[in-house]
């Protein structure tokens, strides 16, 4: 506990971009094939630094084969809200789960070149005390840490539906589940809130069968991936309306409301419409009588190419599709950051009106049957994946895997994992800096990022930046 | 005379106690800020305020109108006031150990503010510090009042008790309303953070003192 708040909790998304900027980022370091222990890079982001774009320490696990994938922090910009209680927690810990073994690492970066394991929750207490496995996303939210599954009970996840659960916010017990009346939600993926309005929304992946030794392609085909959204009063821990996006549009992913809580829309991104393999972003907003609804605001198209050169999944259709798996907002609610991991581009959108983006910017990296280089003449393996935003808008960093299995599929043969960063120019535009380039270490693949002090995924903000 | 003194210290000691509950943002003046903003109207700020100022009002009453009723029972005056005490004593010691915040409060949602207002309130035992205090100053009016009917004492003592709660939510409102309005209308809300300051410690031993003075004055 602290005696005043931590500096790196904002009351409003404007004095997190007015914040210091980063000097240090966390990465997640996943070995594919389990032969060695997952770990967490720290890696230096300061310019000024001699070991800029290096990792400068690293924190091994001592288990094999967690499959790292997301991750967040104890403590977040949200306990400025009188409402929580919270207001003295240090932003200390990052709570990392695996995917995979549906452990859970709690690790003390307060030292960050030193950083070190905290705590370690085992499976069997995930599955014992929620009935939930492989957890996922972490959020920092009124009544402590709420963590999102992929999977329910039994041994492959399917046992009851997969859903959120809470954890102390200082002694990382688990509590138990979230849900009281979950509504339609079978399948989860991520989830995220405004919490002044007090809603939340979630979205569907597939149930581990159908992800975790592959995709599944008649489930693709039959679209059997999840394609809705669920909204719940958030402390009322009811589901209170699902929208169906379409069943041809399978894997409604990431969920990004604006970050300022007078505003009451967002975007949730989807991985592919299998009617035309597009990629697609919908908006949702709330309207005047509570109700939400969604429209579909950014499409993509796949990029014809011989089958001859594209990995045995994809020959059929002669054509790569996007693969939009990860979005991001920036913190002044302006450029949404869409990964379109297939073709091996990141698009940035301006969203100053969120009914109506417009493509502002654009970088080719990677990407199925075309793996074109880094500036610096270095390649690019897969194709740009979890995308980071600095506070102050003005840096996008992103790595490249998206799950192992799924990368060996989309890319056969190809290893390595790197971490990449784009300048954002004054009005718009996206240029990747040639000397930021980091090569994680051999038989590694890197997943997603966290920055010192807070980014742009993790923080939700209870006042509004007028 | 001295009775006189007494009586202006403890009353003091009301209305003081309302600004520090009314400056510290852990009692709700953030989230007034926070209406007005999010409804783009100075209105809502006085809304959100007015109704920290209801719940925080029902929290005083709840806590004081028993003491007030049970002052009836003249003969066991000294026994209540000890009793008082203590209770006020053990509470602090609790929040003492205890450090963790109760975590029903965070599931009143944001548009229960009076609700939430009261929560609060007596989480922390904000009504109880009061009641060393307010049987003080009873026992400054009985005094004055000499061997008056049960009754008349009974009426008193339910005024008094109201006077208290009232006085004490008026200073908490004004405080807490200065500072939301000065943050919403000129500094913003960087001072937010610059002024929380985690006062759990010195509120626990804010209520052992209350506690442990008013036993020495019994």
């Amino acid at each position: 506990m602290n005696l005043r708040p931590d500096p790196t909790f904002h009351a409003t998304p404007k004095l997190a971009m007015e914040a210091p900027a980063e000097t240090l980022a966390f990465t997640l370091m996943l070995s594919p094939d389990g032969s060695q222990p997952d770990g967490l890079a720290v890696v230096d982001v300061d310019p000024k630094s001699k070991t800029y774009g290096e990792i400068v320490h690293q924190v091994i696990m001592p288990n094999k084969g967690d499959e790292f994938h997301h991750f967040g922090w104890n403590a977040c910009s949200s306990s400025l809200s009188p409402l929580s209680g919270h207001a003295f927690l240090e932003r200390r810990y990052l709570i990392i789960p695996g995917i995979r073994s549906s452990r859970i690492y709690v690790i003390d970066v307060k030292e960050p070149l030193e950083a070190k394991i905290h705590k370690i929750i085992e499976p069997e207490e995930v599955f014992a005390k929620t009935g939930y496995s492989r957890p996922h996303t972490i959020h920092c939210g009124p009544e402590g840490i709420y963590v999102s599954t992929l999977g329910g009970g039994g041994v492959d996840g399917t046992d009851g539906p997969p859903g959120i659960f809470i954890m102390d916010c200082e002694t990382f017990e688990i509590l138990g589940r979230y849900e009281m009346d979950r509504g339609q939600q079978e399948k989860h993926y991520d989830f995220w809130w405004n919490l002044p309005r007090d809603y939340m929304v979630s979205s569907e992946w597939g149930l581990p069968p159908q992800f975790e030794n592959g995709i599944v392609a008649e489930d693709l085909l039959s679209n059997k991936y999840g394609h809705k959204i669920h909204f719940w009063k958030l402390r009322e821990r009811k589901n209170v309306q699902t929208i169906d996006l379409g069943a041809n549009h399978q894997m409604a992913l990431e969920i990004r409301p604006a970050h300022d809580p007078s505003k009451d829309y967002g975007f949730c991104g989807v991985v592919v419409d299998t009617t035309n393999l597009q990629g697609a972003i919908f908006t949702w907003w709330q309207k005047d009588d509570g109700t939400f609804e969604a429209k579909k605001t950014i499409t993509i198209d796949p990029r014809p190419e011989d089958p001859a050169n594209l990995p045995p999944l994809l020959q059929g259709f002669g054509a790569v599709p996007p693969l939009v798996t990860d979005i991001d907002l920036s913190l002044d609610d302006k450029y949404l950051y869409v990964a379109c991991w297939g073709l091996g581009e990141m698009h940035q959108y301006d969203v100053s009106d969120p009914m109506n983006p417009k493509l502002a910017g654009k970088v080719e990296l990677g990407g199925i049957a075309r793996n074109a280089p880094h500036p610096n003449g270095k390649p690019f393996a897969y194709g740009p994946q979890m995308v980071e935003i600095s506070r102050d808008g003005k840096r996008v960093y992103w790595t490249n895997s998206l799950y192992s299995t799924w990368d060996d599929q989309f890319y056969p043969g190809t290893s390595g994992g790197q971490m990449v960063m784009a300048h954002v120019g004054e009005n718009g535009g996206l240029e990747l800096a040639e000397d930021f380039y980091v090569e994680f270490p051999e038989g590694y693949r890197s997943h997603q990022i966290r920055l010192e002090g807070g980014d742009c995924s993790t923080d939700s903000f209870c006042y509004p930046s007028a | 005379m001295d009775s006189m003194t007494s009586a202006t210290a403890l009353w003091g000691a009301v209305v003081v106690s309302g600004l520090y509950h009314g400056v510290n943002p852990g009692m709700g003046w953030p989230l007034a800020v926070s209406a007005a903003l999010m409804d783009r109207s100075r209105r809502s700020l006085w809304r959100a305020l007015g109704a920290l100022a209801l719940g925080h009002l029902l929290a005083m009453a709840a806590i004081l109108f028993p003491f007030g009723a049970l002052l009836f029972l003249a003969d066991w005056q000294r026994a209540i006031q000890i009793g008082a005490a203590c209770l006020v004593i053990a509470l602090g010691l609790y929040l003492l150990v205890n450090r963790r915040h109760p975590r029903f409060l965070s599931r009143v949602p944001p548009s229960r503010l009076a609700l939430w207002s009261f929560l609060a309130a007596m989480a922390h035992g904000a009504g109880l510090m009061l009641v060393p205090i307010y049987l003080g100053i009873c026992q400054t009016v009985d005094t004055d009042a000499g061997h008056a009917a049960a009754s008349t004492l009974m009426t008193d003592n339910v005024s008094v008790a109201a006077l208290v709660a009232l006085a004490h939510t008026g200073a908490m409102t004004l405080a807490g309303g200065v500072f939301a309005f000065v943050v919403y209308r000129w500094v913003g809300l960087k001072a937010l953070s610059r002024s929380w300051f985690n006062l759990d410690v010195v509120w626990a031993v804010s209520l052992v003192l209350v506690g442990g003075l008013s036993l020495a004055t019994v």
